[in-house]
């Protein structure tokens, strides 16, 4: 579509995004003020952040919270990968019904019934309670989102590349690997990366699903966060939109480059 | 081409459709059988569990509900097992209105915001989709870039706006629009604030991908034949999008009704949503089986539009094959 941008259209854009960011923004500014009542401005400092460093528990929140996230995203893209492989690729399974009922649910259904669900099943099979049963719900719930960015790659794929390298002889497994996993990449990184934020952020399975030791970040934050509004909570909270900024930043860079490439190497076989 | 694992080949190819998984090669049954057993394991048993304990009674000893399933005992443990449980529990549920009213003020408030996150993120996607291309990629950047950073975060930046001296009643009150500070937290207005901020990326995307997608020689031909531009909308645009608003529409409407972060920080006590409540009965009182029978119960209230959503993206994941 591509009409004249109207006043209307400008303005409701203006707005959108303003609503977006402006209370993000807020936050960050204030994270940075000197005072410690947080409705006073009291000049800029990097108090709070240097209070934060002193902190012990929230370092090792923080650190539980990193190896939670970083072994369910992998998992679940492992598994997210083939479901959604499973869902587009195998036809008409017995049972597909169920399966993709399992794989869709997750995506909607409130957080309170999962975490509860999650629990009585470890409580039920005598599963101690802590790092391992919070991993194993984020990669349950992340898989489902990983499947979904996978398959939208997978179904506008170019089949004729596969079935090309077969007719040449290449056996399957080895067409996935050089042929298929190559060209749907992207969306696999893509699909890690918010498998990966999704656990970070996650707070209601978390306090279901933790143990004794292993208190994630949300968790602490919300126990901070119910008692009000604290100088040093802003602070963390903008460490916490910087990692991601630069998590971004840095995907959309490799996008970016990878793009570079695609058209340079679209200009050397136009000149071939 | 070696013909030893023509399985493997129909896989790639698509072409093993109707067949039953154990005629296939090891390949093809991996695929499906790992992730299916998984989600099995941790997310369709789980709900046999919730639905057993619902029926169970609450005790002193840990785990806290009985009966307690005894593999050992055989079938007449079985049968004994069967015949402690109980309805006792929906009972409870059906006789205090505390539950009711806390169900109905989730449909509520979950029913007003989908609306006033349609009302706001339609024309936020219409102003998007109509946008100039080169723009149209980093305009859905833009909506989506909040939504990898923390929900506890978003939440909390508003308490730190609505709190008594915080900057809207700061600004409230420089410009003399009211003479004291107004009360915003601890009210419905705030849950109503801080769920249509938190869900708008996900009314904007679903709404945005069918408004981008729409044929734009059909407002070309409404216009040649003499439509004004807001007929257009109202007889071409709205109905074509009708799929991104149902989307949309269920991605908001059934995560909000269970929603406890939202209404538990920022709501006051006339907000009581069933996810707190089941929050509270599970943690404060250590009532697992009540805490399961109202999961249950919510479960079955929004049972439908999950199928209506399931059934949707089945048919999206079809038509693009």
């Amino acid at each position: 579509m591509r009409t004249r941008i109207s006043w209307f259209q400008a303005s409701s854009i203006a707005w959108g995004i303003a609503f977006l960011y402006l209370p993000i923004a807020i936050l960050v500014i204030y994270s940075f003020n000197a005072s410690r009542l947080v409705t006073v401005w009291g000049g800029w400092s990097l108090r709070w952040y240097a209070e934060l460093l002193h902190d012990e528990a929230m370092r090792d929140s923080a650190w539980v919270t990193l190896r939670v996230g970083l072994l369910s995203a992998s998992a679940a893209t492992v598994l997210g990968t083939l479901s959604a492989l499973a869902l587009v690729r195998s036809g008409r399974f017995r049972g597909r019904l169920v399966f993709s009922a399992m794989v869709y649910a997750p995506l909607v259904m409130p957080e309170v019934i999962i975490g509860l669900a999650l629990l009585l099943l470890f409580v039920a099979v005598g599963f101690d309670r802590g790092f391992w049963t919070i991993t194993i719900a984020h990669t349950t719930v992340t898989m489902c989102f990983v499947t979904v960015v996978v398959q939208a790659r997978l179904m506008t794929f170019d089949r004729s590349l596969e079935e090309a390298a077969m007719d040449l002889g290449c056996p399957p497994l080895k067409t996935f690997l050089l042929v298929t996993l190559p060209l749907v990449w992207p969306a696999i990184a893509s699909a890690w990366m918010l498998a990966f934020t999704l656990s970070l952020d996650d707070l209601v399975i978390a306090s279901f699903t933790t143990g004794p030791g292993a208190t994630t970040l949300p968790i602490r934050l919300y126990s901070q966060v119910r008692l009000g509004v604290k100088p040093e909570i802003n602070a963390i909270c903008t460490i916490l939109l910087a990692v991601a900024a630069l998590g971004i930043l840095a995907g959309s860079g490799l996008a970016a480059r990878r793009e570079r490439g695609r058209e340079e190497a679209a200009r050397l076989t136009a000149k071939l | 081409m070696t013909l030893a694992n023509r399985d493997d080949v129909d896989v790639m190819r698509g072409e093993t459709a109707g067949r039953p998984l154990a005629g296939r090669s090891l390949g093809a049954r991996v695929i499906v059988l790992v992730p299916y057993l998984w989600l099995a394991a941790f997310f369709l048993v789980p709900f046999l569990i919730v639905v057993k304990i619902s029926l169970s009674q609450i005790t002193m000893t840990q785990p806290p509900y009985a009966p307690l399933f005894d593999a050992a005992a055989g079938w007449e443990g079985f049968k004994a097992f069967l015949a402690a449980l109980s309805l006792n529990n929906y009972e409870i549920l059906a006789a205090d209105t505390l539950y009711l009213e806390a169900y109905l003020k989730s449909l509520e408030v979950a029913a007003i915001s989908t609306a006033m996150l349609l009302v706001l993120g339609y024309p936020t996607a219409y102003g998007i989709a109509r946008a100039p291309r080169r723009l149209q990629a980093a305009l859905v950047m833009l909506v989506i870039l909040p939504f990898w950073t923390s929900f506890l975060i978003r939440v909390y930046a508003w308490i730190n706006i609505l709190q008594h001296d915080g900057l809207l009643n700061q600004v409230i009150v420089a410009l003399h629009l009211a003479d004291h500070p107004l009360t915003w937290l601890s009210t419905d207005t705030a849950v109503f604030i801080g769920i249509v901020y938190s869900y708008f990326p996900f009314m904007v995307l679903p709404l945005y991908s069918t408004l981008e997608r729409m044929d734009t020689a059909l407002f070309e031909a409404a216009a040649d034949l003499g439509c004004p531009p807001w007929k257009t909308f109202w007889v071409v645009t709205l109905p074509l999008s009708r799929p991104g608003i149902v989307a949309g529409v269920l991605l908001c409407f059934i995560p909000i009704v269970g929603e406890f972060v939202i209404p538990d920080l920022l709501g006051g006590s006339s907000t009581v949503m069933i996810g707190q409540t089941l929050w509270t009965e599970f943690f404060a009182n250590r009532d697992w089986p009540t805490a399961s029978a109202v999961a249950i119960v919510l479960l079955a209230l929004l049972v439908v539009p999950i199928v209506i959503y399931q059934h949707q993206q089945l048919r999206e994941l079809e038509r693009g094959r």
